[in-house]
């Protein structure tokens, strides 16, 4: 993985003093809560329900053994022992004191970490596929095009005060694990017909009020002209882009409004003066960050290691967690570890600083120090030898971690919710948890199959509700919690919109809907499909007809 | 206002005219992108310095064509949170060659001053006279930048891999040229 | 007239408080003074924007209680949360330091 260099480590601390001197110009009343309010929020400090919350940067979803600790650590010392993986890769603490942020980012920047940019009007954590480097059908590392335009990003200072927040997010394959078209910008790795290597460019995706798919705005990006591109579409965003209307200000909004030909033409003209200049990388600078992403030592290794194979044939547990935590490896012997956050009835998405010094020390054991956050709020260890299998999953099972449900139906994917988010109208994890319980019975869940569940707890849709292929959306309808079904969403690279099933639920209606959705699912469906297959095949209509015909 | 010009509060030569009023009669005269618009032909016949200002939804590409005659263009921030003008200070840096006097008015505080100053600005009218100081502070507080911008500091991938003739290892920070970075 | 009570977030840690009677805050809401008129709301909210500009806390707002067997309880859900901790945590928050 990326590691800083002097540049890299004198930003982050010079970052951090400069948040320390804003910190104390704030409690000294040098400024005033207007004027450091854009500050707090561009190192990622929140002001929420209960107290203030940080979110602080997991570069591409990418984590050593040694910043785990430090997380752990960070949640035990200025937190409540602790946090909370998000839907984009990063870690929520909720409960840290502004007077003491500056000492845990100063911690944070001794392992090359930070909280820059996690917030405000302002480029984001690029996010990409939790499985870069290892899936078999990857075209190219998406997390080296990812730390490109991270450090291209970070404290730009033309792009620090956009119309609204801007996400990026990069899939290295063709099978798209980041949810690209969900984001402002999202960017594949393509073979364009020679055969060589470059950049399917999209924008304007986005979920919140409005969800819209993103557009094809360049079917072919040489790599080389990347960030000049990206830099085109942020100064016409930067320009054009809604100031007046929070609601309309994303560039979703105004490449709809405008069109994406006339959008496209105005990012080519802005482009063609900026092209082939200094924001192009040296070609040095790109092999010096493509080596801090080469392949691991791995062993010379035969597939299919017959140990494991014997205990998989004859531990019925361990199987039916490898059905769901295994995904195959490139590299023969060796095999990508899924590690749910989702166990029955819990919060989705949270870990103790127990369980991330338990996971920081199987990384370092089974999998060459390194960790991997999912957008999905789960975590992934990449590089396991199949034959270290059954010791790992011991491992996780003394921790909680060894859930059997990744890609099924309790692997839900919630945002905080009411429970502790200023925004909220509902409360979204007790619903995750209620639903977890229903349906708690692994063979039934096994039978079920790969189906998405995600709700968020307003209309922000942190919870990317709108892409889930069940997804649940908490309103607030005259003072009490109601809940929105949608069914049909996508995240993958066939990304849609779930279509609302109609009138919402109450907190104890909407598990049953959720009870009844999947009964209708398991009578229609055909040779096997998952359920997103069948939806695309049936439509809404039987799923509205068992959800509302006795009313 | 106190401006502030090279890390020094500096004597504002500059008369603002209002929209709509009379234009005084002084050497230097600020006008609002409407007079400019209403009243260019006069405007370019006085005698004297002249200066648009542009406010936030009013983008450089107006008056593009005529930055030859101008000593002076003020870009409005109305509020923090409006960044458009950082874009119109490197479009009129970099695509539109204007080398006089760029000033920042409205909302500029200490914490925008890194920004503004890499975008091109070089003036910038402050609430208060302690800014002055803040300024340059404010401009060593990040001495390293990923990324070119209008003030041609050396960016770090540059920093990185083409240090300085001479030298066996980049230099820790570039912070030494900040002022002088670009010279306009 | 509904009743109302005055809650902010106290700057140097974030911790919720309510506005006592004697104009200090208070992190328990059984503290918290009820306006029962518009006047009296308008009042606490000025003293709230004092204690703003003291540095003491942000983001005051008033928020609608019932008063029942002289306990003070929100009427809307996120007040509710907001005064006992997250419902998901009952071991975080008051709720638990209640018990």
């Amino acid at each position: 993985m990326y590691r800083y260099d002097e540049f890299d480590q004198t930003l982050v601390d010079e970052r951090v003093a400069q948040f320390r001197d804003q910190v104390q110009r704030r409690l000294a009343g040098d400024l005033t809560e207007e004027q450091f309010r854009p500050l707090r929020l561009m190192n990622g400090l929140y002001l929420q329900l209960h107290a203030y919350m940080l979110r602080v940067a997991v570069p591409y979803g990418v984590l050593s053994s040694r910043q785990m600790r430090k997380l752990a650590h960070i949640a035990r010392r200025y937190d409540k022992g602790y946090g909370h993986f998000t839907t984009r890769q990063n870690i929520q603490y909720n409960w840290p004191k502004l007077n003491e942020v500056p000492d845990l980012l100063a911690e944070l920047a001794e392992v090359e970490m930070h909280a820059i940019q996690t917030s405000g009007n302002c480029i984001r954590n690029v996010t990409a596929d939790q499985f870069a480097g290892v899936a078999g059908d990857e075209i190219e590392d998406p997390r080296i095009w990812a730390e490109v335009i991270r450090q291209w990003s970070t404290l730009h200072p033309e792009f620090s005060f956009l119309p609204r927040k801007f996400k990026i997010a990069v899939t290295g394959a063709p099978h798209d694990r980041a949810a690209i078209k969900t984001h402002d910008i999202g960017i594949a790795i393509v073979r364009d017909a020679a055969g060589e290597v470059g950049f399917e460019i999209f924008v304007g995706g986005g979920q919140g009020r409005t969800p819209v798919v993103a557009k094809c705005i360049r079917g072919f990006l040489p790599k080389r002209h990347l960030l000049s591109y990206l830099e085109a579409i942020l100064r016409v965003y930067n320009q054009l882009g809604q100031r007046n209307n929070i609601y309309k200000a994303r560039i979703k909004i105004l490449v709809n409004q405008v069109g994406i030909e006339p959008f496209r033409e105005m990012v080519e003209e802005e482009w063609q003066h900026i092209k082939d200049s200094t924001l192009d990388l040296p070609a040095e600078e790109v092999e010096r960050i493509e080596a801090y992403f080469a392949p691991p030592a791995y062993e010379d290794l035969d597939d299919g290691d017959p140990e494991f194979a014997a205990k998989r044939r004859t531990d019925r547990t361990f199987d039916r967690w490898l059905r769901t935590s295994l995904h195959a490896h490139k590299a023969p012997g060796y095999a990508i570890v899924t590690i749910s956050l989702k166990p029955e009835g819990g919060i989705p998405g949270d870990a103790s600083a127990e369980q991330m010094e338990a996971v920081a020390d199987l990384a370092d054991r089974y999998s060459f120090g390194e960790l991997r956050v999912t957008h999905e709020q789960n975590l992934v260890l990449a590089d396991v030898r199949q034959r270290d299998l059954y010791a790992l999953w011991q491992a996780l099972q003394a921790h909680g971690l060894a859930t059997p449900n990744v890609g099924l139906l309790s692997d839900i994917i919630a945002c905080p919710g009411l429970d502790y988010c200023n925004l909220a109208n509902a409360r979204s994890i007790p619903i995750a948890q209620q639903i977890s319980t229903r349906f708690a019975d692994l063979d039934r869940l096994h039978d079920i199959g790969r189906i998405t569940l995600n709700i968020s707890g307003c209309i922000n849709a942190c919870g990317h509700h709108h892409v889930g292929n069940i997804g649940i959306l908490g309103v607030d309808k005259k003072g009490t919690e109601f809940y929105q079904v949608t069914l049909g969403g996508s995240a993958d690279e066939n990304t849609s919109i779930g279509d609302i099933v109609g009138p919402a639920f109450d907190e104890h209606r909407v598990v049953d809907a959720v009870e009844t959705i999947v009964n209708t699912y398991l009578e229609i469906r055909k040779n096997g499909e998952d359920f997103i297959t069948t939806y695309r095949r049936v439509g809404l209509a039987p799923f509205k007809e068992t959800l509302y015909a006795t009313h | 206002m106190p401006l502030i010009k090279d890390g020094k509060i500096v004597q504002d030569p500059w008369t603002e005219a209002a929209a709509g009023g009379p234009l005084p009669e002084v050497d230097a005269l600020l006008v609002p992108y409407e007079v400019w618009k209403e009243e260019r032909e006069t405007l370019m016949k006085r005698n004297g310095r002249l200066g648009v200002q542009l406010a936030a939804d009013q983008p450089p590409q107006l008056i593009a064509g005529d930055l030859d005659r101008l000593d002076l263009v003020a870009l409005e921030f109305p509020t923090f949170r409006d960044g458009r003008a950082y874009s119109y200070a490197r479009l009129l840096r970099e695509r539109y060659g204007y080398k006089k006097e760029l000033r920042a008015v409205g909302n500029v505080l200490r914490d925008q001053f890194l920004f503004m100053h890499r975008c091109g600005i070089d003036a910038y009218a402050v609430a208060d006279e302690k800014a002055a100081s803040d300024w340059t502070r404010a401009l060593k507080e990040i001495s390293v930048v990923y990324q070119p911008a209008t003030d041609r500091r050396r960016p770090i991938p540059a920093l990185r891999h083409r240090p300085p003739a001479g030298r066996n290892r980049p230099p820790a920070s570039a912070s030494d040229d900040i002022v002088s970075s670009w010279a306009y | 007239m509904t009743l109302q009570a005055i809650t902010a977030n106290r700057l140097t840690d974030g911790q919720v408080v309510y506005l006592r009677q004697d104009d200090r805050w208070s992190e328990r809401i059984r503290d918290a003074i009820v306006a029962d008129s518009d006047d009296l709301a308008k009042t606490l909210l000025e003293l709230a924007k004092r204690a703003v500009a003291q540095r003491l806390i942000v983001d005051p707002y008033l928020f609608a209680v019932s008063v029942e067997d002289s306990q003070i309880i929100p009427l809307g859900r996120r007040e509710q949360i907001r005064a006992a901790g997250p419902s998901v945590r009952t071991d975080l928050g008051y709720q638990a330091a209640a018990e």
